[in-house]
């Protein structure tokens, strides 16, 4: 197949299968069978395509123009390619999850909840691939739209009310901010392509940049850099495979590759670095990283705790874009890929943990670890893979974000990522601890609950097992990204 | 072929006499249909002609244009006449059951005549190229959108009809003041000779209070804020088939001759170059853009939010007119396409909810997302296009009007306008939720599966919200020569 076939059938596969999924709304073997089927097929072409990447090749599809200058086109690029190789391999276990999770917990409207999630990875391999800001945009609202009835699945007085959250930080930040960014750059540089390099060099001054850049920011309210964070702990009301997949990984990470890509590709690292339009910005991904942990601290409901993580472990993507220095980048796209696989492995157990015991929150957790060891062990492998620690794969990305930090000579950032560091492990940490060790209060041993169903444990399993692999072979991961730092 | 441009306006007029004439609803509603169905295949046929030649003209009865009524299609016309004739052609099919559910059936094939009559009367405001005939089309066509009006079923649509009737008959006047001033400073009432003969006008006080006058006049008729009081009750009280049809084209109508006036007979040099109505004209339409929205969010009728709304959305149009730059004016145009398919689009889909559920208060719609699905998806996802959500034609057009405030250093300008989309995604919000996250209302569960009849005609709509938006050529390329023509002076 050629290059422009596998892109097209990354962006056609699961949409098919969102197509095909309500045609079996009264069997639902088949239409979990469509879905699995539908995540394997978009995994081969995405792992195809990434091959091509890694080869050199630069895969690309031209599909129409919507008006001069404005066309949906993409073009596969390492981080992209990354994107969506996270994105597609998740979505397999996801579903797995999905199935016992859905299942055991008897949600309502599971056609309706199949449908919007081929859907919402319809949107995130639009924005993997994109080979333009327009053609970003595009997805990236589509990807707000169609993860509203996720986010609403339950559709009660909570769900509403997240759901307008949702929709009004998502689209406002989106409309307000972001949409005019893209017009000012397309005016400014006269294209909206990305290009090594970026597009703007030379075309404004730093402080137009430096306010270009924060509408950029700011404007992708997905990548939840505070004080855009709001709706991430909000959406939370959504069921877990949602939370963990979109919001740990697809939703949020589409909002953080959303800002690297902008950084890399159309400021231009060397842009950025020589100008110091984006110093500002390593000021507030610190504070996003330090204030969104010590907020986790607090946090008694497990996702809501989790989702604060995700928010702190955001702003290290951002962090590394902000830095402008090659590790930096490096340790960026690593980040993206490290900490979907440890988090998405975190909520798994959370939504292991509601499936078996119906508790969601910390303080109820005491003790549980004797009656679900497996879904405790997993947590704690993925707790040590956002702390970071080896040997699991979140070493390595904070290990380049640190180089990065050293690379721009900015050894302030280096104790922020250590006392983050720290502070992971403060709020993650003493989850497994209590579960294991603390004492379950007045229950006998044995009535507790049991592990939660087997596709739930197989999945968090794989995801557990990922963590650690990927820290002895990170190769791959690096021989991609390395690509983008020696352009 | 050469008498098209006539046809385009007798064959509308010949279907309203026929349609008097049967006074049976079935027979009616087939004249309305073939008629409807007709008269874009004219338009289609005329547009085609005037953007290989220019501009179509033709004499009505062999006189010379200084003295007798020359019909006259360039790009912009043969746009409008397009757009109004497409919009009457969805309606037809839609119309049958709609019309036959609220009106009596007595008085359905006055219903349909007075619809062929207020099409014909805005077909013949784009087609004419005479000032006074310009007014006898406005005044067929207002007279008739009243009678529109009053035949629903809500006594309210009776104050809402006089209403409007008092309104638009002081715009009519003042329009037909506005023209006896300009034939007596020109001596003709052709457009295009008043056009080449006002520059040579050596007073110019009389030529400033023709202007005044028909501004004036014509901001009433396309309800330009803050005269726009007659808006909301005429639309949300007609029957259902009359306010989809006035809601995507009156209005739009009347934006033609506004344009036709400001760029084309006084001149875009006179108007915008030396008279301050860049900003008078932005002001009204960022005012119109955030009151008018605002108020929509507070309405407790569907109809009558999305008639607010219409009120704000015009003022994207005559904000891009208002820029009067080429990017500005492509933006406008686009908009008027825009807002006349979301808008048929959206109260056609409140019609098959009139129709199937009996009320559109927003407190009666709870669930009704489940027992209407496919009404009530293509509602959001027309609501989607309102809101100018990328890929869909109501992105196109504020994207345009973007550039074209950045392009002037307007920036400001831009925010607001992007801003604006989150007051109408406030309450498209609204509707949706109630729609979907409300348990069943009692007139919900009531509430059957719109016909099919409704629903082809509500999502080829939809279709062409989304298609325009993905694939924008054809349309930014028309309105972006009309925009040319206009800036460029009536040739």
């Amino acid at each position: 197949m050629s290059g422009a076939t596998l892109v097209l059938a990354a962006l056609v596969l699961p949409a098919a299968t969102a197509a095909i999924i309500p045609l079996f709304a009264t069997r639902p073997d088949a239409r979990e069978t469509v879905t699995l089927v539908g995540t394997v097929l978009l995994f081969a072409a995405v792992a195809a395509l990434t091959w091509r990447v890694i080869g050199g090749a630069r895969p690309g599809v031209h599909l129409l123009e919507v008006l001069p200058g404005l066309s949906i086109a993409f073009a596969v690029e390492p981080l992209g390619a990354l994107f969506a190789f996270v994105a597609s391999s998740l979505w397999i276990v996801n579903s797995l999850f999905s199935v016992g999770y859905m299942r055991a917990n008897r949600e309502p409207r599971q056609t309706t909840f199949y449908v919007c999630f081929a859907g919402a990875i319809t949107a995130t391999m639009g924005i993997a691939l994109a080979a333009n800001l327009f053609t970003l945009f595009l997805f990236y609202e589509m990807l707000t739209l169609v993860t509203y009835p996720l986010v609403t699945h339950h559709r009660d007085e909570a769900a509403r009310n997240a759901g307008r959250l949702y929709l009004l930080m998502l689209l406002g930040g989106s409309t307000l901010l972001l949409l005019p960014a893209i017009a000012w750059t397309g005016i400014v540089a006269g294209t909206l392509d990305f290009r090594p390099g970026g597009i703007l060099g030379g075309a404004l001054g730093p402080l137009a940049l430096g306010v270009l850049l924060a509408l950029f920011v700011f404007g992708i309210a997905k990548a939840a850099v505070m004080p855009m964070h709001y709706w991430l702990p909000a959406a939370m009301v959504a069921p877990t495979p949602v939370s963990a997949l979109l919001h740990a990984v697809a939703v949020v990470k589409a909002g953080v590759f959303f800002i690297t890509k902008v950084i890399i590709y159309v400021f231009g690292v060397d842009t950025l670095r020589e100008t110091g339009a984006a110093d500002w910005l390593i000021y507030v991904a610190c504070a996003t990283i330090i204030l969104a942990s010590l907020v986790a601290l607090r946090q008694d409901h497990l996702k809501r705790r989790l989702a604060y993580s995700t928010i702190s472990q955001l702003g290290y993507v951002v962090l590394g874009a902000a830095l402008a220095t090659s590790w930096g980048i490096v340790g960026s796209g690593m980040h993206i890929a490290m900490h979907a696989v440890g988090k998405i492995t975190l909520f798994f157990c959370a939504g292991a943990i509601y499936t078996a015991a119906h508790k969601s929150y910390v303080s109820e957790l005491s003790g549980l670890g004797r009656a679900m060891p497996f879904t405790f062990a997993f947590f704690l492998v993925g707790a040590l893979t956002v702390i970071g620690l080896p040997p699991f794969g979140g070493a390595w990305s904070k290990w380049y974000l640190a180089l990065g930090a050293l690379q721009a000579d900015r050894v302030v950032v280096v104790a922020v990522l250590m006392v983050s560091a720290l502070l992971n492990a403060a709020y993650l940490l003493p989850i497994p601890f209590k579960a294991f060790f603390g004492s379950s209060g007045d229950a006998q041993p044995g009535d507790g609950p049991g592990e939660a169903p087997l596709s739930c444990l197989i999945a968090t399993g794989a995801t557990a097992v990922a963590c650690v692999v990927l820290f002895f072979v990170p190769n791959a991961v690096l021989d991609l990204l390395r690509q983008i730092a020696l352009q | 072929m050469h008498h098209l441009p006539a046809l385009q306006v007798v064959v509308p007029i010949a279907g309203a006499l026929l349609c008097a004439l049967v006074r049976r609803p079935g027979p009616a509603w087939v004249v309305a249909t073939v008629v409807s169905w007709t008269v874009p295949v004219i338009a289609v046929l005329l547009l085609n002609q005037a953007l290989s030649e220019g501009v179509v003209s033709y004499h009505l009865g062999g006189w010379d244009p200084s003295i007798g009524i020359e019909y006259r299609v360039d790009v912009v016309s043969g746009l409008i006449l397009v757009l109004v004739s497409t919009i009457a052609a969805a309606i037809a099919p839609f119309a049958r059951q709609s019309v036959a559910a609220e009106i009596d059936s007595d008085r359905v094939a006055w219903f349909y005549t007075m619809y062929l009559l207020a099409l014909a009367g805005m077909l013949g405001i784009a087609i004419t190229g005479d000032a006074f005939n310009a007014f006898v089309f406005l005044e067929i066509s207002s007279l008739s959108s009243y009678a529109l009006i009053a035949f629903g079923r809500d006594r309210r649509a009776l104050v809402a009809a006089y209403q409007y009737l008092v309104l638009g008959t002081i715009g009519a006047s003042f329009y037909v003041i506005g023209v006896g001033l300009l034939y007596t400073m020109t001596g003709t009432l052709n457009l295009g000779l008043m056009a080449e003969r006002i520059a040579t006008v050596e007073s110019t006080r009389p030529v400033l209070a023709a202007l005044a006058f028909i501004t004036v006049g014509i901001s009433l008729k396309l309800a330009l804020f803050p005269l726009h009081v007659w808006l909301p009750n005429a639309y949300a009280y007609a029957p259902s088939a009359a306010t989809v049809f006035l809601a995507a084209t009156s209005t739009k109508v009347a934006i033609y001759l506004f344009a036709r006036y400001l760029f084309s007979v006084f001149g875009a040099g006179f108007v915008f170059a030396d008279l301050p109505i860049t900003p008078i004209l932005a002001t009204f339409s960022v005012a119109a853009i955030f009151a008018a929205a605002t108020v929509a969010v507070f309405q407790s009728n569907a109809k009558r939010m999305f008639a607010y709304s219409s009120v704000a959305q015009i003022g994207y149009i005559t904000l891009g007119i208002a820029l009067a730059t080429e990017t500005g004016v492509t933006g406008g145009l686009v908009h008027v396409l825009a807002h006349a398919l979301t808008k048929a689009a959206l109260f056609m889909s409140l019609g098959a909810v009139v129709f199937s559920a009996g009320s559109v208060r927003i407190e009666d719609l709870g669930g009704i997302g489940r027992t209407m699905p496919f009404t009530m998806s293509a509602l959001a996802l027309a609501g989607l296009g309102l809101i100018g959500v990328p890929g869909t034609i109501g992105f196109v057009s504020k994207w345009y009007l973007v550039v074209a405030a950045f392009e002037i250093g307007w920036w400001w300008l831009a925010f607001l306008i992007v801003g604006s989309s989150l007051i109408t995604m406030v309450y498209v919000g609204r509707l949706v939720e109630v729609a979907w996250f409300r348990a069943p209302s009692a007139v919900a569960l009531r509430a059957k599966q719109a016909p099919i009849g409704m629903l082809v005609p509500i999502w080829l709509l939809t279709g062409a919200i989304i298609f325009f938006g993905l694939d924008a050529d054809l349309t930014v390329d028309i309105a972006g020569r009309a925009a040319a023509v206009l800036l460029g002076g009536l040739m």
